[in-house]
């Protein structure tokens, strides 16, 4: 009696269940998301197993002709430099920031006259933008390559003369070693400027100056809010690392000089 | 033999022993595995860094990285190979062929899907579309609106694959371009709110199309600690529901693995990033199953 009491009750909860099943089986399925796995897979040698082997030759295969035409341009000789060059501050100057700002301004001059008729009279970069020394020995395109990596370009700004006393006195302040060209000053032991001198001649507070510089600092980049003064502004369009790079081809030697161009009491 | 023996006790154990058997083989059947793979801002880095490298020596390689995703999809089926933009500038590759190399290797790779980063503006609205042709894989963009640009019908916001029966929506979203990007590069790009256009692609994806899986492949950025108002991924994670997961650029973020947030409604949302340079693959498994005897909608993420 008892085990067929038990019988009919398994008999009973079988017809429900195959009620359910075939009424579920019946309907669309729905998906549901039961478990998510995370990982982060390292990019090395590793990677490369018996399998994937000829795979990664043949794209090592199709990146050869592109890689070797970048080593053979960029590592063919432009120039010689006779010592390193780098951004080590003296009397916040530096030996490879001038070689920039005198660089730039020349270069950028010969555009700007080109196209304006006018010259670049000021070049102050920032001394973040350069990124790599410039070894004594051979000079190659790709010393270019690694002193300036970012894309910036040449902009001159028009500034009169008290942006100009701004520019000093921010310069004086910030006590960073930016790159300086066509302007000299002496700081007195007063952090006061002094001896101010553009093209070799003195500040004029309302006269109308042209300053060269990159397109980030132009923007406000490093807090350089004078340049947002600016009454004018020319994109020359002549990337900082060109200038660089046709500055090497045009020289046989570099030459960079650590001057007095700024004169700390 | 023993089965036989049970059979053959009663009809009702065989009838449920049956069933028993259908269903488990029923469920074995339909646990779908989705693999979603994924890069961000490799930045034209197609040899892995040199062995004197101070920083990540012998690390990433495009070769490197095509093996390791051969090596997945030998074992996993359902596969999406994603990028979160800025795959242009950061090596002599993208000065000298202005991302063609790029293109090709991630067309040859079987890239899915980028979407726009900010420097992949760095030869302008020109130069982007000038190396479209090299791309085999689609671009979306739902926040960027490129109609009166160049790239105009190029880039779509999402795009719907149908992998193993699982229906993925993956939609792109950009960083603001204004401050970032000079405007002669982005031109006539606009760029509208994250948010907002986030809920309008989760309305299209999740209850229109009906999407299992919601993929954000985002260039906003992880998180900025400096500025807390900015839209970032977190934020949008939070601010947002029915996304499964936002893949991350842009800030160039190493996570020691995916970040959980919870979204708007509670719901756990799964946010990563790998960092940069092609240093890492993302790899994200989802897990599907049918089997109607676990109702409860929880899921278990392990990362």
């Amino acid at each position: 009696m008892v085990n067929l009491k038990k019988y009919n009750d398994v008999l009973k909860l079988f017809v429900i269940f195959l009620t359910l099943f075939l009424i579920s089986s019946c309907s669309q399925k729905v998906l549901q998301l039961n478990t998510i796995k995370g990982e982060q897979l390292a990019v090395t040698e590793d990677a490369v197993t018996p399998d994937t082997k000829a795979l990664v030759a043949g794209i090592e295969e199709y990146i050869t002709p592109y890689r070797n035409r970048i080593n053979n341009d960029l590592d063919s000789v432009l120039a010689v430099c006779p010592i390193t060059l780098d951004k080590k501050a003296v009397n916040m100057q530096s030996t490879l920031g001038n070689l920039m700002a005198d660089v730039v301004l020349q270069y950028g001059s010969t555009v700007f006259e080109k196209r304006e008729n006018k010259y670049i009279d000021i070049c102050l970069l920032n001394n973040g933008g350069i990124r790599a020394i410039l070894p004594k020995g051979n000079v190659t395109a790709r010393n270019g390559f690694e002193i300036m990596p970012f894309e910036n370009s040449l902009v001159v700004i028009a500034l009169r003369g008290a942006q100009i006393q701004e520019l000093i006195n921010y310069f004086i302040s910030e006590r960073s070693a930016h790159p300086l060209s066509g302007l000299t000053f002496t700081i007195k032991k007063d952090k006061s400027a002094d001896n101010i001198l553009i093209q070799g001649k003195p500040l004029i507070l309302d006269k109308l100056y042209y300053v060269g510089t990159n397109d980030y600092l132009a923007n406000g980049g490093d807090n350089m809010n004078f340049f947002k003064k600016g009454e004018q502004t020319y994109d020359l369009d002549y990337k900082l690392r060109n200038i660089l790079i046709d500055y090497f081809k045009a020289v046989d030697t570099v030459t960079a000089k650590q001057d007095s161009r700024i004169i700390v009491e | 033999m023993k089965r036989r023996d049970f059979i053959e006790k009663t009809a009702a154990s065989t009838a449920i022993l049956g069933l028993g058997l259908s269903l488990s083989s029923f469920t074995a059947e339909d646990v779908k595995q989705i693999t979603i793979l994924h890069t961000n801002d490799v930045h034209s880095h197609i040899d892995p860094f040199p062995s004197d490298d101070p920083r990540n020596p012998n690390m990433g390689g495009v070769a490197r990285r095509a093996a390791l995703i051969e090596t997945i999809r030998h074992d996993a089926e359902n596969v999406l190979l994603l990028d979160a933009g800025d795959i242009f500038q950061g090596t002599p590759y993208f000065n000298y062929y202005g991302g063609e190399l790029e293109f090709k290797l991630m067309s040859m790779m079987k890239y899915d899907l980028s979407t726009i980063g900010n420097h992949d503006f760095d030869n302008g609205i020109p130069g982007l579309y000038a190396q479209m042709p090299h791309a085999k894989f689609d671009f979306i963009s739902a926040n960027y609106d490129f109609k009166n640009t160049l790239m105009d019908g190029l880039v779509k916001p999402y795009k719907i694959f149908v992998k193993n029966g699982v229906k993925i929506g993956v939609f792109g979203l950009g960083v603001k371009l204004d401050g970032l990007v000079d405007k002669k590069m982005y031109e006539e790009t606009v760029y509208n709110d994250p948010v907002e256009v986030s809920q309008d692609m989760v309305r299209i994806l999740k209850h229109e199309q009906k999407c299992a899986l919601v993929i954000c492949l985002s260039h906003l950025g992880y998180e900025y600690k400096n500025d807390k108002d900015m839209i970032c991924d977190l934020k949008l994670a939070t601010l947002t529901q029915d996304i499964d997961l936002i893949i991350g650029g842009h800030t160039h973020t190493f996570l020691d693995k995916p970040t959980v947030v919870k979204n708007l409604v509670g719901n756990e949302v799964l946010v990563n990033q790998v960092g940069c340079y092609g240093i890492n693959l993302g790899r994200i498994d989802f897990f599907f199953d049918t089997n109607k005897n676990k109702v409860s909608s929880g899921k278990s993420i392990i990362v």
